[in-house]
């Protein structure tokens, strides 16, 4: 048993009172600024958001041995993300019960108890307080529950990816995911065992508000201007080279590509269909990377046909498969929006690599991994940089007061377009914003609501 | 052995073994024993870092690049001990063409998180030099100081560098760089400057 503390309204909201009217704020083909710019709306989005729905937290392979752990956050609260001693993960608010100093201060390790580095606290990687200098001086019971760290109480796994959320009459996770895990199956299920393992990141800050990687999730419209000279850098050997995102140019609507609005906030861009339909497929939309043409000669001698098989193994999977507030699988990315303030925002790129789950893959394993490194580093020192400066002079055009708007209009009213499918899914070409339009109802609904928020201690 | 290829259109030289005497040369070679006390030898290196240091502020690119050998890499690893660059992501991870890729794309015009490019000035200092088992590879640590201007801030990247150097082409070459990043494993804004 566990003892649930219930948290109490919102401290933004005075005697029931909404902050603002959100129906004001958030409209059917656009958005206000302020959604961007207020800090009041920020602090909102902290326990609306960021604990009134399933936030992504962490992998499982980050901490693969017991009692291992890693220190995240979740909104602004600072998490440490345990396997216990017991094997049960949990994720312990990084808060001395005492005074509120921060337990750890590493970013990752291993060990059965975290001790305050303050006065001394010691307490159990479970949570529990275990013990404290000089007990005789407090008439209070120290067994008090109270005294153990608070965590957040709902911590469950999809297939190894970690999820939290503070709201006690959130849906399980399987089912709050719903239709989104079969992309994410997919994802997974395309390397050996079903399983990738988390290695390093590339990590990236902008000043300006989280919402906009969110909203640039899903976003087909920007990639030829964007990432323009990524795309020219791609291409430039050949004239009439297609590598890379290249299936944007053009006509980029009428590709066999398409986005999916899937619910609750979460949305897919499947760029799959694009492909050759064969092995190699994948592979041969991968523009240049170190070792490239070592690797591709070697597989084919040593590996013969099945060669192009364990080539996409290393190539970029062309989704973008997004879980409201801050999850995104792309490439062989897991992508995590960390807000910081307002505006201010950690994208972080965790890299993966595969394992060889089913022992059929022996020393290719080392030689997919080796090149997929590489292809993953593409992608941020390339393409991301551009978005996240193009983020941060969005947030910088907000700053104009008078001019209140941002359009999310793009497909919105054309007949035959956007299509409403029995599952309620909602398909549309990829360069519309109905992805948009959708997970901003679902920012305001959970903006609006009062959720059962609680965080839980160990009894 | 590969047949002979342009490693500026092909990139044949990554390779296991590669890998594996790139991660031996950047292991336990800052060992006083090999410090080269030699001042003629000593200045002759600290003047190939201060030029690559004045020809990176100056956007000299393609001048830059031909002080690297012509299979080079330039690694900037995500973790305060490097670690494998087989196993884990890099912030980077160059090798010749794509060193070339990152200069083209800059040169494009619509590199946005250069448009405009930043203004950097480098300070480089505590230069040495080490020996290795080979008379033609030399071991270089430098520390730096990059203070840049971009956008609305000046910053400063600070850290150090390993660079390794052989003699071939009857000059000393750049074979590798490693940047050593302090916040290597933090979020860092905008990290699209050569470094």
């Amino acid at each position: 048993m566990t003892i649930l503390e219930k948290v109490g309204p919102s401290p933004s909201r005075i005697n029931g009172a909404a902050l603002y009217d959100w129906d004001a704020l958030v409209q059917e083909d656009r958005v206000h600024r302020l959604i961007y710019t207020d800090s009041a709306i920020f602090a909102a989005e902290m326990t609306h958001i960021f604990g009134g729905t399933w936030t992504y937290l962490a992998h499982e392979s980050e901490i693969p041995s017991d009692n291992d752990f890693i220190t995240r956050r979740m909104g602004l609260r600072p998490l440490i993300i345990v396997r216990d001693q017991n094997g049960t993960i949990r994720a312990l608010y990084n808060r001395c019960t005492h005074r509120g100093t921060t337990l750890c201060r590493w970013d990752k390790g291993n060990t059965r108890s975290f001790q305050c580095p303050y006065h001394g606290w010691n307490f159990l990687n479970t949570g529990r307080l275990r013990g404290v200098p000089w007990p005789d001086g407090y008439a209070t019971d120290l067994r008090d529950p109270k005294y153990n760290v608070a965590q957040v109480p709902r911590v469950e796994s999809y297939r190894g990816f970690i999820f939290g959320t503070l709201n006690m009459d959130a849906a399980p996770l399987a089912e709050h995911l719903g239709p989104i895990t079969q992309p994410i199956d997919e994802w997974l299920d395309r390397n050996p065992g079903g399983k990738v393992i988390v290695c390093e990141a590339n990590r990236l800050k902008y000043k300006g508000n989280w919402k906009l990687a969110y909203d640039n999730s899903c976003d087909g419209y920007h990639v030829v201007y964007s990432h323009r000279s990524l795309l020219e850098t791609e291409n430039r050997f050949t004239e009439g080279s297609n590598k890379g995102m290249a299936y944007y140019r053009d006509s980029p609507d009428n590709a066999p590509m398409y986005l999916r609005y899937t619910g609750n906030g979460n949305h897919f861009k499947d760029k799959r269909p694009n492909l050759e339909k064969r092995p190699g497929g994948l592979w041969a939309l991968e523009s240049a990377h170190p070792g490239m043409e070592h690797y591709e000669e070697k597989f084919k001698l040593r590996y013969g046909a099945r060669a192009d098989g364990l080539l996409d193994l290393a190539g970029s999977e062309p989704v973008n498969i997004n879980v409201f507030p801050n999850f995104s699988l792309l490439g062989n990315h897991i992508q995590v929006f960390e807000p910081v303030s307002v505006a201010e925002t950690n994208a972080v790129w965790y890299g993966t690599r595969i394992v060889d789950a089913n022992g059929d893959l022996g020393e290719a394993t080392d030689d997919i991994n080796a090149l997929r490194m590489r292809t993953q580093e593409g992608f941020p020192n390339f393409g991301e940089v551009d978005d996240v400066a193009n983020f941060e002079q969005i947030q910088r055009g907000l700053d104009a007061v008078e001019d209140e708007w941002v359009y999310m209009n793009r497909g919105l009213g054309i007949p035959d377009r956007i299509h409403t499918h029995p599952d309620g899914t909602i398909t549309a070409p990829a360069t519309d914003e109905v992805f948009m339009r959708e997970h901003f109802k679902e920012w305001k609904r959970l903006m609006k609501a009062r959720p059962n928020l609680a965080i839980k201690r160990e009894p | 052995m590969q047949p002979a290829a342009d490693p500026s259109r092909s990139s044949h030289y990554i390779t296991d073994e590669f890998y594996r005497d790139l991660i031996a040369s950047f292991t336990d070679w800052q060992r006083d024993e090999r410090a080269i006390a030699d001042p003629v030898e000593r200045e002759r290196f600290r003047m190939l870092l201060e030029r690559e240091a004045r020809l990176l502020d100056q956007l000299r690119y393609e001048d830059w690049l031909k002080l690297y050998a012509a299979e080079c890499v330039y690694w900037v690893p995500s973790t305060p001990n490097a670690g494998d660059p087989r196993r884990e992501v890099a912030v980077m991870f160059d090798d010749r063409r794509r060193l070339e890729d990152r200069v083209y794309r800059l040169r494009t015009g619509f590199a946005w998180s250069q448009a405009p490019a930043s203004r950097t000035v480098r300070l480089i200092t505590n230069v040495e030099v080490f020996a290795t088992g080979n008379e033609t590879v030399r071991m270089m640590r430098s520390n730096f100081l990059i203070t840049e201007f971009w956008g609305d801030e000046t910053r400063i990247l600070s850290g150090w560098t390993g660079h390794r150097c052989i003699r071939q082409n009857d000059r000393w070459e750049i074979q590798a760089k490693q940047v050593n990043l302090l916040e290597c494993d933090q979020s860092i804004r905008n990290p699209s400057i050569v470094l």
